[in-house]
């Protein structure tokens, strides 16, 4: 048994030209099987990005990618609902789905359902399949025993389940613009201040410790995810695909450490040394996995948790 | 107009008679475990409890919606659905839902008990809305607190369903039921436990300059000056320092509340049929107080007359309102 490795899409405003060169190395290096592209945190953003899309999607698939398109988490703006429905009215590409409003617009058509969509259960998981859900991103502060019944669940409705193993977590979204309001802007005027921030703006704690990440309306974890040694497990309990998050890092490394790690050419140990070592000073966290805090690194035997999640 | 009904809060028996007495026309209310999003020490229902409530609520004429508003993680959807069970032999008058899978149980389950859509479920669109009313027949939604009432007004022009607003109390600043940041710093978790920044894990440390520094499971969540009161540490309501603002600001908000009793007769005329109070963790006095100023506003409104609010700025939190998003896109 093993796992399909996905790239989730992009969470920053990466400018046009950067967007264009990862993808261009991702298309060409990461053994990734399957990419996600799309503006998913602020509909101010997409017009910077959609221009390039058609060839983006081309380049990817010419590589042997499968393309995934996904849509807004949040849907509130006339342009967030136009954007919504066009999206999920497309035929002819898969489509992710972060938001009832796409599963309105979409009526039943085959979908995938996106992490923002918080299908925490078998009960969702069986809505969302009745109507039209093919494959789900589970929420990424589920812990091992939910993944494992959740999967288990899926697998006998044949609905694929995928699960952030990299990256900063997406802890929350508002309507609020935090990177706007740290320059004394709101959203309407905020001159796209977010580009200044690639990897997320840091918030440090009043005694300088490293806390959380801005990401215009999103707020992320300060570390990054990394189920590297997880990943047996994982594979185990039936996650099929495991979603990779763009960070500002060699993220064709990153693919390839779970890539090999995957295929048993090294261990999860090794996994987690290269990854360190593409991580920088960034902290890595699995907390969620393993019920705990979040933001802690669980480095010990894998053991099942006291109250059965 | 619309028929502008209360919906005020009871965390215990006793404030839920309060609530009633002080003439909540409905009270919300949840069991004493992680099926409702305030799972806090002490606060809730236990089964015997709520029918004894639901028993009073209706002598009173008032009407009881049971909080079924959190996300069961997997394998644990049992217990959701027997707090489904237990509310519909006790007679509640309606659920409030945010899962989908627990929406579906109860609309095939109980398809005459009113389904009511939580906040939780973050649907802020005609569309998401629509998605709910069509499929699991929900007659009322809980807008989150990110709308202008201009929008509102639009949105309630596109629903088949009523809506319920936010009118007074803690002024939450992520969109509900996408917000696991509790559960990065402390273990707990908000959609599937109904935890925020839990007690359990708060410390007031003095600092050696005399400041007090409020943490959450030891991160400083914000810092006072020895002459400031120490407020609670909320993670969405902490001051932080970013590259730009290395003197510390807050990040998310300031510790406001929200107080919209101004914009009532607004609300109203956008077609809002439910005001909701915030509060399930606050005192009976609290509830009374709170419950009777907006009795009487709602009263004075329908009747026509100048509505008086003056007595509701002394209970926000620190003496300092906000109208949030509600008056001005430029809250964003």
């Amino acid at each position: 048994m093993t796992a399909a490795l996905t790239l989730g899409p992009i969470a920053y405003h990466w400018p046009a030209e950067t967007r264009r060169d990862f993808y261009a190395r991702i298309a060409d290096e990461a053994p990734v099987d399957t990419v996600y592209l799309g503006e998913v945190i602020c509909s101010k953003r997409a017009p910077f990005f959609e221009p390039d899309l058609p060839d983006l999607v081309e380049r990817l698939q010419r590589a042997g990618k499968t393309v995934v398109l996904s849509s807004l988490a949040e849907v509130m703006l006339p342009r967030e609902r136009q954007a919504t429905r066009a999206l999920c009215e497309m035929d002819g590409i898969e489509i992710e789905i972060n938001n009832a409003a796409g599963l309105q617009a979409r009526a039943g058509a085959p979908h995938r359902v996106g992490p923002f969509m918080n299908a925490y259960n078998e009960a969702a998981i069986d809505w969302l399949a009745q109507n039209g859900a093919t494959h789900v991103c589970l929420p990424h502060e589920l812990p091992r025993a939910s993944l494992a019944y959740a999967a288990a669940a899926a697998s006998q409705i044949c609905v694929g389940t995928e699960f952030q193993v990299f990256g900063r977590a997406p802890l929350a979204v508002s309507a609020r613009c935090y990177h706007a309001r740290a320059h004394g802007r709101h959203k309407d005027n905020c001159q796209f201040v977010c580009e200044d921030d690639p990897d997320g703006m840091p918030l440090l704690t009043a005694d300088n410790t490293p806390f959380l990440r801005v990401n215009g309306i999103q707020t992320q974890s300060e570390s990054y995810i990394c189920l590297a040694r997880e990943i047996p497990d994982l594979v185990a309990i039936g996650i099929g695909h495991l979603r990779l998050m763009p960070q500002s890092i060699d993220m064709v490394a990153v693919a390839t450490a779970f890539r090999q790690c995957l295929d048993g050419v090294i261990d999860g140990e090794e996994a987690m040394s290269r990854l360190s070592l593409c991580c920088g000073a960034t902290a890595l966290s699995n907390g969620f996995f393993h019920r705990v805090a979040g933001r802690m690194l669980v480095t010990g035997r894998i053991a099942a948790s006291a109250d059965g999640r | 107009m619309t028929i502008a009904e209360l919906v005020c809060p009871a965390g215990t028996p006793a404030s839920l008679r309060t609530a009633v007495d002080a003439g909540a026309d409905a009270v919300y209310c949840g069991f004493r475990n992680a099926t409702n999003a305030r799972n806090f020490p002490g606060l809730n229902f236990s089964t015997d409890e709520l029918a004894a409530a639901v028993a009073y609520a209706h002598s009173k004429g008032a009407k009881v919606l049971l909080a079924l508003n959190t996300y069961p993680p997997a394998g644990h959807v049992d217990l959701w659905r027997d707090a489904a069970d237990a509310g519909a032999r006790i007679g509640v008058d309606a659920f409030i839902v945010a899962d989908m899978g627990v929406a579906h149980y109860i609309a095939r389950r109980y398809p005459d008990i009113r389904l009511h859509l939580s906040v939780q479920a973050a649907a802020s669109s005609p569309e998401a809305i629509r998605y709910y009313c069509d499929n699991f027949n929900v007659r009322r939604v809980v807008l989150p607190r990110i709308l202008t009432i201009p929008e509102i007004r639009r949105i309630a022009q596109d629903i088949p369903c009523e809506i319920e607003t936010f009118i007074f109390g803690n002024h939450g600043l992520m969109v509900e039921g996408r917000c696991s940041l509790t559960n990065y710093v402390t273990g707990l978790s908000t959609n599937m436990d109904g935890v925020c920044s839990p007690a359990a894990d708060v410390e007031y440390r003095r600092e050696s300059d005399g400041a007090v520094s409020s943490c959450l499971s030891g991160f400083v969540i914000d810092r006072f000056a020895s002459d400031e009161m120490a407020g609670y540490p909320t993670i969405c309501k902490g001051r932080y320092r970013a590259p730009h603002r290395p003197e510390g600001y807050y990040a998310f908000e300031e510790p406001v509340s929200l107080n919209l009793a101004r914009l009532l007769p607004e609300l109203i005329g956008a077609g809002v049929h439910a005001f909701k109070i915030e509060g399930r963790q606050r005192s009976k006095s609290y509830v009374r107080s709170v419950v009777s100023a907006f009795r009487n506003a709602v009263d004075d409104i329908r009747a026509g007359r100048e509505a008086n609010i003056a007595g509701l700025l002394q209970l926000t939190e620190g003496g300092k309102e906000t109208q949030g998003a509600f008056e001005t896109k430029k809250w964003r």
